[in-house]
């Protein structure tokens, strides 16, 4: 049914937001005891994503209250499937969170250190394991008719899934540090320009090996296939990952993290409709799979929703792009408010 | 021990320490705002000094809340898929709306805030602060009507094994819901407005910032006499559609065991859960009940004894925990009053505030006591009459949820410790008025670097 369609399109979309927004904040708390060589250093890495990364994170809560409202079936099987994974994301994100507010707070190195490394584990872990429980999700999870899962973590850390992390990693990392870039100046800004040149080989290299991986782990292409027309989506992932590379090496740096947005949406929906109409593959059976046609909630429900998916996400992005613009000049030490 | 006692364990206890941080959160965001406002409209510095003081402290607890909150989101999925499945449509629904319409709001402009001193004009800044607590008010209240909805379903229809949406003007506008909205609220501006008064009683004691702490203390005053009545009144309300939808709960919480007519409100009973009949009963009020919940002494109260044992709820704790938040909702309403009394001569009542002290950590125990009796008062059911909680959870293994409980009790426990650490100890330090703040970052200011 169309609502079914157009809410699984909907899905995607939330959570390739959730990974241009959030995907930076994970990208530059990865990239914190690299780059933060001085307290300095730190304070601007974090300041970086001060004023946005709160607003960032409700996209992960909103694609999540989606699969609930719009999939409930999928929410249900997928987040008992994924529970450890899911639970280490969720510490992750919790020691995260509450580092920004706490660390300046005590003038003493010991405490100071402790949420450094929050700050870093906060960031690195959910930024590798969402690539790995996506990774999972194409390549399909093994789940029985009653929805319970066969496996265990070590079952989802398959050289498939943990290419899926490091492809994650490496777009949060680029994203990341071409937001600190536009943000920062001096030293620590040559040193983020200087990484976003360094990982872009990598990602690109990864990126490939992970296309041609997903064609024998996965049955995505069958879609693509069918409609050649949908490979357009490939393709804007890789002109953005280009794009990335030309900005960058023009010194337009916005554009540059622009573009880098691009490849991560590109990459998301790549997925997302090389999945379609499967949300949650079962690699038991395919009959288990949940899909958007048999795992949704009532038609009045995806309605209902669909009008406030219509009137708040824009509304939403309007107020977020508002408050980015706002805040997006070069931080000084005045304004260091963590 | 089983993959649902311990799923069990993990939902109180999750719930509970993230409800140890929200209304705190729900409470002071309003009062900051008030003083934020007071500060744009008369100019004086001292609300601005105010401001940025209890802000210190807010944003410290909002940064918990936070975070606590995620948990909540992702545990339904995690530890409770079979009731997900089930309630999908609405339950789900809210939860979606709750995270679009609230907690984008919330989370975006209290960046906004933090950072956007120096930014916005006097009068924006304090308004966002109000679009702050908008958002998380608004969140309070979508995840509240999810829980009426849990407590009353209403607006559905089963097909093929699950509740689905029928009417979904009637889940949002349910009176259960509205109740069960106010009184949760206020609830939450009376913990703020002690949590400002017994802080502010602590300095007035040592006669420190006597004029701020005054005026702090006067400001939290005001909204505790509102709101500890409010509370009151939507308490007695709360237990008319208990009493309505609800008949075992509100039996249980009054461990009363034969239904009649003039049915009791006892003073104190200690319920024998296995015979059906209370071991102690003492002071009995005849009629009260009947009088408090049905509005008519004679109205017939139906007791446990007429529902089948096993949808009995735990009777001793249902019925001691509303007890005591009944009597913590009493003395909160006499504090308040006291207050009224002698707000002018603060600094020489020591008595009374060294009780303002104590009293801090009261409505935080009335809170918990309140979710105690709603929650644990509605089983054996996790959405009352449709579904049991035993039915609910996910079909995952125990030591799957054995480790996460640990893991949650140890992250937590650490969590909860520097957070109050660092709350009480701002509190204690009281606010940095000449604008520096060792170097540790006044709001405005900006921080230290080595």
């Amino acid at each position: 049914m169309a609502l079914q369609n157009i809410w699984f399109l909907l899905w995607g979309l939330l959570w390739a937001i959730y990974f241009i927004t959030d995907g930076f904040d994970l990208g530059i708390g990865s990239l914190y005891p690299f780059l933060g060589k001085s307290d300095a250093d730190k304070r601007t890495m974090i300041n970086a994503m001060g004023p946005v990364w709160d607003g960032n994170q409700v996209w992960l809560l909103t694609a999540g209250g989606v699969t609930f409202a719009a999939f409930p079936l999928v929410y249900a099987v997928m987040f008992s499937s994924l529970y450890t994974a899911l639970m280490l994301i969720l510490f992750a994100l919790i020691i995260r969170g509450v580092s920004f507010e706490f660390r300046h707070k005590i003038d003493d190195p010991k405490w100071t250190k402790i949420w450094d490394t929050c700050i870093f584990v906060g960031s690195v872990l959910p930024a590798i394991l969402f690539g790995v429980a996506f990774a999972n999700i194409f390549r399909g999870i093994p789940f029985d008719q009653e929805g319970v899962y066969q496996g265990t973590l070590l079952t989802l850390l398959n050289p498939y899934g943990l290419l899926g992390g490091l492809l994650f990693l490496l777009l949060f990392l680029q994203h990341g540090s071409l937001w600190l870039s536009i943000r920062s100046q001096g030293p620590i800004h040559d040193r983020a320009v200087k990484t976003a040149n360094g990982i872009w080989p990598v990602l690109l290299v990864v990126a490939v090996v992970f296309l041609i991986a997903t064609k024998f782990a996965t049955g995505l292409y069958d879609n693509y296939l069918a409609h050649p027309v949908l490979f357009v989506i490939v393709l804007l992932a890789v002109a953005g990952l280009f794009g990335a590379k030309v900005f960058l090496s023009r010194k337009e740096i916005f554009k540059a993290w622009v573009a880098s947005a691009v490849t991560i949406i590109g990459c998301t929906f790549f997925g997302v409709v090389g999945l379609f109409p499967n949300l949650f593959p079962s690699s038991i059976d395919p009959a288990y799979s949940l899909t958007a046609h048999n795992a949704s909630s009532s038609p009045l429900t995806l309605k209902i929703m669909l009008f406030v998916a219509l009137f708040f996400v824009p509304l939403v992005l309007a107020y977020q792009i508002w408050s980015y613009q706002l805040f997006k000049d070069k931080i000084r030490t005045e304004d260091m408010m963590y | 021990m089983d993959a649902l006692l311990l799923s069990r364990f993990q939902f109180a206890a999750t719930t509970m320490f993230h409800f140890l941080f929200v209304p705190l959160t729900l409470g002071l965001s309003i009062i900051v705002a008030y003083m934020e406002t007071k500060y744009v409209r008369t100019g004086d510095k001292t609300y601005l000094d105010m401001t940025k003081f209890w802000a210190k402290l807010f944003l410290i607890n909002f940064a918990v809340g936070v975070v606590t909150g995620i948990t909540l989101e992702f545990q339904f999925g995690t530890n409770w898929s079979r009731y997900s499945a089930y309630v999908g449509d609405i339950f789900g629904s809210l939860l979606a709306i709750e995270a679009t319409a609230s907690f984008f709001l919330e989370s975006t402009l209290i960046g906004v805030w933090i950072f956007g001193w120096n930014k916005l004009s006097k009068k924006a800044h304090a308004a966002v602060m109000w679009l702050v607590a908008l958002g998380s008010h608004l969140s309070a209240v979508w995840i509240l009507v999810a829980n009426a909805w849990m407590q009353s379903p209403v607006g559905y229809t089963i097909r093929e094994g699950r509740a689905e949406l029928t009417d979904f003007a009637a889940v949002v506008t349910q009176k259960f819901a509205v109740v069960k909205i106010i009184h949760t609220i206020s609830s939450a501006m009376v913990l703020g407005a002690f949590f400002i008064m017994g802080i502010s009683a602590y300095h007035l004691l040592k006669k420190k910032n006597v004029d701020f702490f005054n005026r702090s203390f006067k400001t939290g005053l005001g909204f505790a006499v509102v709101f500890s009545l409010v509370v009151f009144i939507m308490g007695d309300l709360n237990g008319v559609v208990v009493g309505e939808k609800q008949p075992a709960k509100l039996a249980a919480m009054e461990s009363l065991w034969e239904t009649q007519k003039a049915a009791p409100v006892y003073m104190f009973a200690w319920p024998d859960e296995e015979n059906g009949r209370n071991t102690i009963e003492i002071g009995p009020i005849p009629g009260a009940l009947s009088l408090l919940v049905k509005h008519d002494f004679n109205a017939e109260i139906k007791g446990l004894n007429d529902f089948p044992k096993e949808e009995h709820p735990p009777v001793l704790i249902t019925s001691f925990a509303f007890k005591g938040m009944v009597g913590l909702g009493t003395v909160f309403i006499l504090l308040s009053i006291a207050g009224l009394f002698l707000k002018d001569k603060l600094v020489n009542t020591p008595l009374y505030l060294k009780i303002m002290v104590a009293a801090i950590p009261l409505p935080y125990l009335a809170i918990q006591l309140g979710w105690l009796v709603t929650e644990i008062g509605r089983q054996p059911w996790i959405v009352y009459g449709l579904m049991k909680t035993a039915e609910a959870d996910s079909p995952i293994a125990a030591s799957q949820v054995g480790i996460s409980l640990a893991a949650f009790i140890i992250v937590y426990g650490l969590l909860g410790l520097a957070g109050f650490y660092l709350i009480a100890r701002k509190a204690i330090q009281g606010p940095d008025l000449d604008g520096d703040d060792n170097g540790h970052g006044a709001i405005g200011q900006p921080l230290k670097t080595t």
